[in-house]
């Protein structure tokens, strides 16, 4: 901060309220406050800020942030137990501030390490000069994991290995920040910085707004500028391909494809052909000629890498040999993150980049090398033994991995490092920085480390000004992984002057041209379909319960005969109608979050909400619920949440090929559940009041009262609910609504040549709207459930084969 | 010797598959001073929707294809003509086997021969410790490391019975080597574990075997075979040399080498991904028919 150097400012205020009785731990460097006690210059506003809140509005503004997280879904996915479980994402909620000076020196010593990486790395898969000349150990690249012998000599289409870079730094304790890893495999995080950067700004909207923070559309925005231009043909896609919804960063790949409007795809999405990537869609095969891949190196293709892999495209690097597609970052990228490496590269960045590294890393010794071997004997202290192998900070590996070199006597040492020395790396213990952070209304000193991303853009490498700063749960810094416990909290890169507000709008390249949505991929569409239909099952399933329930509450014995009737339909969905929220139920709605999980790039936040917040009351009534009355006041209660999720779909969701399969699915389902309700209830041996049930399951008791001034007979429920076509809960409004978005479909109707689904679906169009209530027996509803059954086959067969 | 090669690779499958991806390793490489290529001509049946010939990292000659849907039947033929060189008397250049160390150390250069790959563990051959014992027992005293290499191999050939019934193409080495039995590729793949394992780089090899007829009787059509033996780096002096542990010799004008690398997974003769719900049968055949 500029204005910290102005002599005649007043001095800073000895730690205010708002820092009040926040000690920094003796004898570590703290981010906020100096060691002689005062609070740094860039840190006073916010201090002061602080200090205005009340405990009321610092936790008001805690909150805001947080539901704005829970809101939008933020999540990841943690592993343990032999599971994994969503977690809510762990916002540390107080910004870590960054002086733009400090910042500047940062990014340029960045970029220079970037262009280190990605010479070391045309060298590992080009001429290989850097071990035939001795400057690298041969057994460092040979016997490592992620050197991919397939991957050498494969030139890079774009010209570049390297694109997208994190590094993860720590401040030491003389204020110099070091580079603690270098990710360079698939880095996850710029999404999640984001979206600390949105809640952050909700919790500290005031500060926010005034002090000079340098944004990060900016960065996003040339990023995917960038990799738009790696297309050679203007129609091919750039996609994200992701390992699927078990990843621990899945919600990141979805949302960044939302967030760029590139394609998400799964490796069984591509298909190579030709020396060309393609992707499945609805409409046939579509290029793909940039892929920014969130999955491991050596499992992208299981012909040529790791013949394990089950989330790779066989013939991926087919496609990469003849050319046919640009990969962020090439695939055996991963090299570049071993630990050893760290050993070689401040002498390898002279002849590579022409200077001394400008940002040291964290010392290494690889101990295969004699000489170093006999430093790391000679001075054991503060060393950290781990394997030459590993990836990643050495504190975030799994403590076993991990050896303090001064534990071991000089002789376990010695021995240890003439058995294994090409296997290990000695490594300077890493101190880090703290900075504050709300513990119960407190604040507490904790460690922390900076992720910084870098891209290459058309104009070089660009620094997200910002970031993703990661937080120990304890003051100990080995639990700063998020697994741990650790969490997360928004990077601010403070100006002393005004910042520019980018934003994701391309600058116009020319005259206006309304952006085509593309093509659905295949598998995109199948899950739409089957939300729809899930979705659609769960609203079926209630409203034959809550008519059940009511028809208890009310008749109590009497309702037996009635409540026997309805078994087929409760059997034919697993549900066990003695429950008031049944499991069969709960099991439906967790079918719909999974398949609205893998579209989490195509529906919006808020639908998603609406179905999480669905979920979450169905399990909650569940427990607690008493069946009749209670039953039927929750099941309503859920009705209206249903209603709610339909109202977001219906009136926010782009009407275009996604919404189709969608809206497939959940005609298809109430076609197939409105023939069954009538086979059975309106069947001439149903019991006593089945009729009006089938009214109530079909939300029609008003319109039946005023079409048919009379009771309900077969003829007139059959007339409303099977062969109505202003009702919208009819068979043959479903049927005709099949039809009319089936004829949309790709291919389905090329110049009158109709597809087999498009054909199936006419004749059953025709034959419903010729029934007449007499002419529809049971027998024929179950005929034509049948047949709405197959067009699900036929769907199926045409476009997600 | 010059020699006629025929190769046939047959699959057939009880129900119509979906697309596929195949990688053919299967043509013999050219090495100059042991093998020489005058032809080589790969067919496949029904013919592949694209093809694409490259040479992989450890100079195999692969082919990458791609088939169409609805395979009954897949025929892969090779044919080739091929001179192998008679490698007569050896020397045993090498060293003793505690100054392997120092030349391996000096050696830099990650081409295809560099021996550095053929040390570490690999996909196939990870750290037996029942292997590297009994490496260790059987090399104990044996002045060069060429020595050494081919005490082991005799050591195994010894310990090992040939059994094709007892293990697969995925059965692990620990396995195989537990039950002291199986075909060659378990033979060379326990030698290359108890080689790396006592400091001596060991790569795997893909081959064709010449298979002599009985004394008086005429060879039988068919009767070759695919076959694997091991090559190992003696050192600086002693170079790669080549040793058939499952029949317990060094390789001579009755091996011809197909191509090398860390283990079966690097060489395989067909890999690839083919979808089917049904039963798949393969058999393959090979001539060597000498010119």
């Amino acid at each position: 901060m500029t204005d910290a150097a102005a002599p005649d400012d007043p001095a800073p205020p000895a730690a205010g309220p708002g820092l009040a009785g926040y000690a920094p731990l003796p004898g570590v460097p703290d981010e906020a406050v100096a060691p002689d006690g005062t609070i740094r210059a860039l840190w006073s506003r916010m201090a002061g800020h602080l200090a205005d809140l009340s405990p009321a509005e610092l936790a008001l503004g805690t909150a805001r942030a947080d539901q704005y997280l829970n809101d939008s879904g933020v999540f990841y996915r943690q592993y343990g137990g032999g599971n994994s479980t969503e977690r809510p994402w762990p916002l540390s909620h107080i910004p870590v501030l960054i002086d733009q000076q400090d910042w500047n020196t940062m990014a340029a010593a960045l970029m220079q390490r970037a262009d280190l990486l990605e010479a070391v790395m045309a060298d590992l898969y080009g001429p290989n000069r850097l071990v035939a000349s001795g400057r690298l150990p041969p057994s460092l690249v040979a016997g490592n994991p992620e050197w991919l012998r397939p991957m050498v000599g494969i030139k890079p289409r774009s010209g570049h290995y390297l694109h997208f870079l994190a590094f993860e730094l720590g401040r030491g304790p003389d204020g110099d920040w070091w580079v603690l890893a270098d990710r360079t495999q698939a880095p996850s995080g710029a999404g999640y910085a984001l979206e600390n950067r949105v809640a952050t700004s909700r919790a500290f909207s005031g500060l926010y707004a005034s002090e000079n923070v340098h944004r990060l559309a900016g960065f996003f925005r040339d990023f995917r500028d960038a990799l738009l231009d790696q297309r050679h043909e203007g129609e091919a896609r750039v996609a994200i391909l992701t390992p699927g919804p078990l990843n621990e960063t899945y919600f990141e790949h979805a949302w960044i494809a939302r967030y760029l409007g590139f394609t998400l795809v799964e490796g069984e999405d591509l298909v190579v052909t030709g020396g060309q990537v393609m992707v499945r869609t609805v409409s046939g095969l579509r290029p793909v000629e940039v892929l920014w891949r969130r999955l491991d190196s050596s499992y992208a293709d299981p012909i040529e890498l790791d013949p394990q892999s089950r989330i790779g495209t066989p013939g991926l690097v087919s496609a990469l040999r003849a050319g046919g597609v640009s990969m962020v970052n090439a695939l055996g990228s991963g090299v570049l993150e071993t630990r050893a490496l760290m050993a070689f590269l401040p002498k390898l960045a002279p002849d590579l980049v022409g200077a001394r590294l400008q940002m040291p890393n964290i010392a290494t010794w690889w101990c295969g090398d004699p000489a170093a071997a006999a430093a790391v004997r000679a001075a054991p202290a503060r060393l950290i033994l781990s394997p030459a192998f590993a990836t990643g900070m050495p504190f975030d590996v799994p403590g076993a991995a991990q050896t303090p070199a001064g534990a071991l006597s000089a002789v376990e040492l010695a021995q240890r490092l003439a058995r294994d020395g090409a296997g290990l790396v000695a490594q300077e213990g890493v101190t880090l920085s703290t900075t504050p952070v709300l513990v119960d209304g407190q604040l507490v000193p904790r460690p922390m480390t900076l992720r910084v991303f870098l891209a290459r853009t058309r104009t070089g490498w660009a620094v997200m000004p910002g970031g993703f700063a990661r937080i120990g749960a304890q003051p100990d810094p080995a639990a700063i992984a998020m697994q741990r416990g650790g969490s997360a909290a928004d990077v601010w890169v403070v100006s002393p002057g005004p910042v520019p507000r980018p934003s994701m709008m391309a600058a116009p390249a020319g005259p206006y041209l309304r952006g085509s949505p593309g093509a659905l991929p295949a598998r995109a569409a199948d899950n739409l379909f089957w939300l729809g239909r899930y979705v659609e099952r769960t609203e079926g399933m209630v409203r034959l319960l809550r008519a059940c329930n009511t028809r208890l509450a009310e008749g109590g014995s009497a309702a037996a005969p009635l409540l026997e009737a309805c078994a087929p339909l409760f059997a034919a969905q697993g549900i066990d109608p003695a429950k008031a929220i049944p499991q069969g139920l709960l099991d439906t709605l967790a079918a719909a979050i999974t398949s609205a999980g893998r579209v989490r790039d195509r529906f919006s936040p808020d639908a998603w909400s609406a179905l999480a917040d669905l979920d979450k009351s169905a399990r909650r009534m569940a427990s607690r619920t008493k069946p009749g009355d209670d039953a039927a006041r929750a099941l309503s209660a859920l009705l209206r949440k249903l209603a709610g999720i339909s109202g977001l779909i219906h009136e926010n969701m782009y009407r275009f090929m996604g919404w189709r399969f969608l809206t497939i699915g959940r005609l298809h389902e109430r076609a197939m559940n409105m023939a069954f309700v009538l086979e059975v209830l309106a069947d001439p041996a149903a019991p006593d009041g089945a009729l009006d049930l089938a009214i109530e399951y079909g939300d029609s008791v008003m319109t039946h009262r005023r079409r048919f001034a009379v009771s309900t007979s077969r003829e007139t429920v059959i007339d409303l609910l099977a062969l109505d076509p202003m009702n919208p809960r009819s068979l043959r409004r479903q049927i005709d609504g099949l039809r009319d978005e089936i004829d949309q479909l790709p291919l389905a109707n090329d110049h009158g040549a109709l597809s087999p689904l498009a054909r199936a679906v006419l004749r059953l169009h025709a034959d419903v709207a010729t029934q007449d209530p007499e002419t529809l027996s049971s027998r024929r509803l179950r005929s034509l459930r049948a047949r709405v059954g197959g067009l699900s086959d036929l769907l199926t067969k045409a476009y997600f084969p | 010797m010059r020699y006629r090669l025929a190769l046939s690779i047959r699959y057939r499958f009880d129900r119509p598959t979906g697309a596929a991806r195949q990688v053919l390793r299967i043509c013999p490489a050219d090495l100059p001073g042991v093998q020489t290529v005058e032809s080589c001509t790969v067919s496949v049946r029904p013919e592949p929707e694209d093809r694409r010939a490259f040479t992989d990292f450890f100079g195999m000659r692969a082919l990458d294809l791609v088939l169409p849907a609805g395979l009954t039947d897949l025929d892969f033929t090779m044919t080739a003509e091929v001179t192998r060189a008679d490698p007569g008397q050896v020397f045993d250049l090498s060293g003793p086997l505690a100054g392997l160390r120092a030349d391996l150390a000096a050696h830099t250069g990650l081409d295809a021969q560099s021996p550095h790959h053929f040390l570490a563990p690999s996909p196939r051959i990870p750290l037996v410790p029942d292997i590297a014992r009994f490496a260790a027992v059987a090399t104990a005293g044996a002045p060069t490391t060429r020595a050494a290499v081919e005490a082991l191999g005799r050591a195994l050939h010894r310990a090992m019975r040939f059994d094709a019934a007892a293990t697969e193409v995925d059965t692990p080495i620990a396995t195989a080597f537990a039950g002291r039995h199986g075909v060659c590729q378990d033979f060379s793949q326990i030698m290359v574990a108890g080689l790396r394992s006592l400091g001596i780089p060991a790569a795997y090899v893909s081959g064709f075997l010449r298979t002599l007829p009985p004394p008086g009787r005429p060879r039988l059509q068919g009767a070759d075979a695919m076959h694997a033996w091991v090559r190992a780096w003696t050192g600086a002096k002693g170079g790669w040399v080549d040793y058939d542990p499952t029949n317990a010799c060094f390789a001579g004008v009755d091996h011809v080498t197909i191509g090398h690398g860390r283990d079966y997974s690097d060489t395989a003769p067909v890999t690839g991904m083919l979808r089917t719900d049904g039963a798949q049968r393969g058999s393959h055949s090979v001539d060597m028919d000498e010119l």
